[in-house]
């Protein structure tokens, strides 16, 4: 009676599209760890090797882990701890110490949150006291008096390593690194970063302390294997509790992996990058689409976000222009051409527009000057057009020197999508010298 | 409209009442609220919003999160002149003003973080909290570590937040020479024609009809479209001056019908309203004022770029003129130009090729106090000794910012000065002293 009741379990279908919206957008945005790394077991198995030989046998250890960015360093390490914390004897003996570079700005900060997450004794609720240095010493003090087989292990973890390294004098790394190869207190520290070159950072004598053991995340990724990813990642858990849609939706995603136009999407984001994060971020866009209408992720929706995720900025930005700051732009693009890639100012491109405009006879656009530099002022504002060099209020505004920061095909391109380009102007862009 | 309601998890009143409030806004509205989720779920950590100026970015979010109370705490970058601001006005929007009391006095983010955390165990979100960073591109001005640090708030914190950044400036611009989490981009697009013309069309006058003011704003976006798209520069240009519209319907001399003849009546006005008010030149007051005053004969009031006259002493006046001789003429032409035996100027003869083009194209060059005061005493009709006075003239000269000093150097021996002052500015000074400046400028020879 029981199993047929599970087995039966009907939901309705705006019930079962909020349950796979909840379990995938926890999935794809929160960064929710996997049941087990994929792709780097290795990495795995020597990481949690080592921090286990210091939770338990008080090994004291120091470890880079170095990847692009959104290539699972810290989906990396928080899998291991899960892993480690599991064993007893592990959870009982092992203290941990997150730091991250972009919040411990300098070491003073990061002294006090090590005291502070160590709860150490001259911690008081929340506050930390005593100076620096004092800090420092009681903290070294601490770490000197423990020894091997007594005291507890610490676990640092040290995110966006590199900024560590712009500390003065890197006391921190200094003192953490001695400490780990003396015989005092057994610490790991591991270090996480996403620059190949970290140890060009390191001052020698930190270097020279550093174990140089260092586990690079650097992805072997194929394209079906990315491709499988994607399902993996799209396909909902055994125990959703409306089996027939989860089964219903599982099918609709195999299907649309094996989809060509979907392929073809996939390739093209494959080949430009092969992270984690850009394939969250499309499979996002993608899941924002489902709806109770809709309760499936059709080719579509994956074309769609994937021309979202593909559009160019700065075309966008173009569109909205208007004529007359469009014509500034042509007129620069001439000046580009004629000068090769010289800075100019306002005036030459008055200058060069001025031309456009005598050899229409229109006068259409016969704008002031004023509302001419208005239009220059909005370009800038924009980061259309850039000063070249900072002394602004030295020269007058029309003599300023900048660049722009579009190039030939963009703007070409962007005329082309331009909604009720006169076509004078667009000659005018096209005629290769104004 | 049929867009944005049915996103489950929000009430159906609701998102009607926002659809009514997002007009020609409806598909970035429906983006928005699909990539938002239901309330309780989780949202993308950061998003990143770009578009032009006035094309509904804030007023969406504003109104989004209004309308459907959800937790949020809007910023702008403006204001928020330390990061003290910043973490103080987070706190004090999502968990009370208690939580703000906690910061120290110079918080860093770790503070931040720290106290975030403590009060988000006691409170944790039940619905996706936002930040919305309006004005985003400031954030780059500041401390390197907080835009990395922000686009990663969800993983620092371990709550469910999503930070909205609104900017003009597309996010290329942006990123942060070590990389970091990369937002999800979202574009506003431009209102078309058409959506402008829908837009500003509802803020009608109740005396008026509806169509009466659509072909008024359609001749305002004829003449202005061209120029401005900024929704909020036309509907301001669209109030201004639509008493003007209405005069002559007033008076009984035309129909609501008689399209053309209004437009005859208001078109050169609008014209004139893009050199003054658009410009500034003229405040707003002024153009009102200037609108009910029938006889006077609108922008004959100088705006602000006629003051431009100033009162100098007589030498002064010859100082500044030597000075832009100098700065706008190249140095080997003064002997034909200021001694009195020189040869007949043929300007292709003694310059080379590349000196031709002009120095009002290029703006002005530098010059020696020497080549000032050779240019000045030949300038000046009298002889005038090299007094204190002189120099003293030259210095508040600088001061007045209509020379700039160019190198820092040296104070005292051999300054080098620029002339800062306009083509049409120095003419109207050497008019009051019957100087005929053209004359002895180079490029208009």
């Amino acid at each position: 009676m029981s199993k047929r009741k599970v087995k039966d379990t009907h939901l309705p279908v705006g019930e079962c599209v909020a349950q796979v919206q909840g379990i995938l957008r926890e999935r794809l945005c929160h960064q929710q760890l996997p049941d087990k790394p994929w792709g780097v077991e290795a990495q795995h198995k020597h990481l949690l090797e080592l921090l286990r030989r210091t939770a338990v046998h008080g090994e004291s250890n120091s470890v880079l882990i170095v990847g692009p960015r959104g290539a699972g360093k810290t989906m990396l390490l928080k899998c291991v701890l899960r892993d480690l914390l599991e064993e007893k004897e592990a959870h009982k003996n092992l203290l941990q110490v997150h730091l991250n570079g972009l919040l411990q700005t300098d070491d003073r900060i990061a002294l006090k949150e090590i005291t502070r997450q160590l709860r150490l004794e001259n911690v008081v609720g929340d506050k930390v006291f005593g100076s620096f240095a004092e800090n420092l010493a009681f903290l070294l003090e601490a770490l000197k008096k423990g020894d091997r087989s007594s005291s507890r292990s610490v676990l640092f973890v040290l995110d966006e390593f590199d900024l560590f390294a712009h500390h003065k004098n890197q006391t921190l790394l200094y003192n953490l690194f001695d400490v780990s190869q003396s015989a005092q207190a057994p610490i790991a520290v591991v270090g996480m970063t996403c620059r190949l070159d970290v140890l060009e950072l390191l001052e020698k004598r930190v270097k020279s302390r550093f174990s140089h053991r260092q586990i690079h995340l650097l992805s072997s990724l194929t394209f079906p294997q990315y491709l499988e990813r994607v399902q993996t990642q799209l396909g909902l858990p055994e125990d959703f509790p409306d089996t027939k849609f989860a089964q219903d939706w599982n099918d609709s995603i195999k299907t649309l992996c094996a989809d060509k136009s979907v392929e073809e999407v996939l390739q093209r984001h494959f080949n430009s990058s092969k992270d984690f994060r850009s394939m969250h971020m499309l499979l996002t866009l993608c899941l924002s689409r489902v709806s109770v209408a809709k309760p499936a992720i059709k080719p579509a929706d994956l074309l769609e976000a994937s021309r979202l995720c593909f559009a160019d900025a700065k075309a966008n930005m173009l569109h909205g222009l208007s004529i007359l700051e469009l014509c500034l732009i042509i007129a620069m693009k001439h000046l580009n051409d004629v000068y090769e890639g010289e800075p100019f100012n306002l005036q030459m491109v008055t200058n060069e527009f001025k031309k456009f405009l005598q050899r229409k006879s229109n006068s259409m656009y016969n704008f002031d000057q004023p509302v001419v530099m208005k239009a220059f002022e909005h370009l800038q504002q924009l980061e259309l057009v850039r000063a070249v060099d900072g002394s602004s209020a030295k020269t007058q505004r029309e003599y300023q020197l900048v660049r722009l920061m579009l190039d030939h095909s963009q703007i070409m391109e962007a005329l082309q999508k331009y909604p009720q380009c006169p076509t004078d102007v667009k000659q005018w862009a096209m005629s290769a010298f104004g | 409209m049929a867009a944005l309601s049915q996103h489950p998890g929000y009430e159906e009143e609701r998102l009607q009442r926002v659809a009514e409030q997002l007009p020609c806004r409806e598909v970035q509205a429906g983006v928005l609220l699909s990539l938002m989720g239901q309330p309780q779920q989780y949202s993308y950590p950061s998003v990143f919003i770009y578009g032009h100026r006035a094309s509904g970015k804030s007023h969406v979010m504003h109104v989004l999160l209004k309308e459907l109370e959800l937790p949020h705490a809007t910023v702008s970058c403006v204001e928020c002149v330390s990061v003290a601001l910043l973490f103080e006005q987070v706190l004090l929007s999502f968990f009370g003003c208690e939580a703000a009391s906690l910061l120290p006095r110079s918080p860093s983010l770790s503070d931040f973080v720290r106290i975030y955390r403590q009060q988000c165990s006691q409170s944790p979100a039940k619905q996706t909290r936002y930040i919305v960073m309006e004005k985003a591109e400031l954030l780059r001005d500041t401390d390197a570590n907080l835009l990395p640090a922000l686009l990663r708030l969800q993983e620092l914190v371990e709550d469910n937040i999503t930070v909205i950044l609104l900017s003009e400036i597309a996010w290329d611009k942006f990123r942060p020479n070590t990389g970091c989490f990369e937002p999800l981009l979202l574009h506003f697009p431009d209102y078309s024609k058409g959506e402008l013309q829908q837009i500003l069309s509802q803020d009608r006058h109740p005396s008026y009809s509806a169509e009466f003011y659509s072909s008024y704003i359609n001749i305002l976006l004829g003449v202005f479209y061209s120029v401005c798209r900024d929704l909020r520069e036309l509907r301001h240009l669209a109030a201004l001056n639509f008493s003007k519209f209405c005069e002559p319907l007033a008076e009984g001399k035309v129909k609501e019908t008689d399209t053309h003849k209004l437009w005859r009546n208001i078109e050169p006005h609008l014209k004139k309203a893009m050199q003054t008010v658009y410009l500034r030149e003229v405040s707003s007051l002024q153009w009102e004022q200037m609108q009910q005053m029938e006889e006077k004969e609108s922008g004959a009031l100088r705006g602000l770029s006629a003051h431009t006259h100033v009162e100098l002493p007589y030498y002064s006046k010859f100082l500044l003129i030597a000075a832009y001789l100098a700065s706008y003429n190249p140095a080997r032409t003064d002997k034909r130009f200021f001694l009195k035996h020189h040869g007949k100027i043929r300007k292709t003869n003694f310059l080379k090729k590349n000196e031709k083009t002009s120095n009002h194209l290029l703006g002005p060059k530098p010059f020696p106090l020497d080549r000032l005061l050779a240019i000045f005493y030949s300038v000046v009709d009298s002889r005038v000794a090299p007094s204190a006075s002189i120099f003293s003239q030259i210095s508040s000269l600088v001061t007045l910012q209509l020379l700039t000093q160019v190198s820092h150097d040296d104070q005292l021996d051999a300054p080098k000065y620029k002339c800062a002052v306009s083509m049409d500015f120095i003419c109207a000074i050497s008019r009051t002293v019957n100087f005929d400046i053209v004359k002895y400028l180079y490029d208009f020879l």
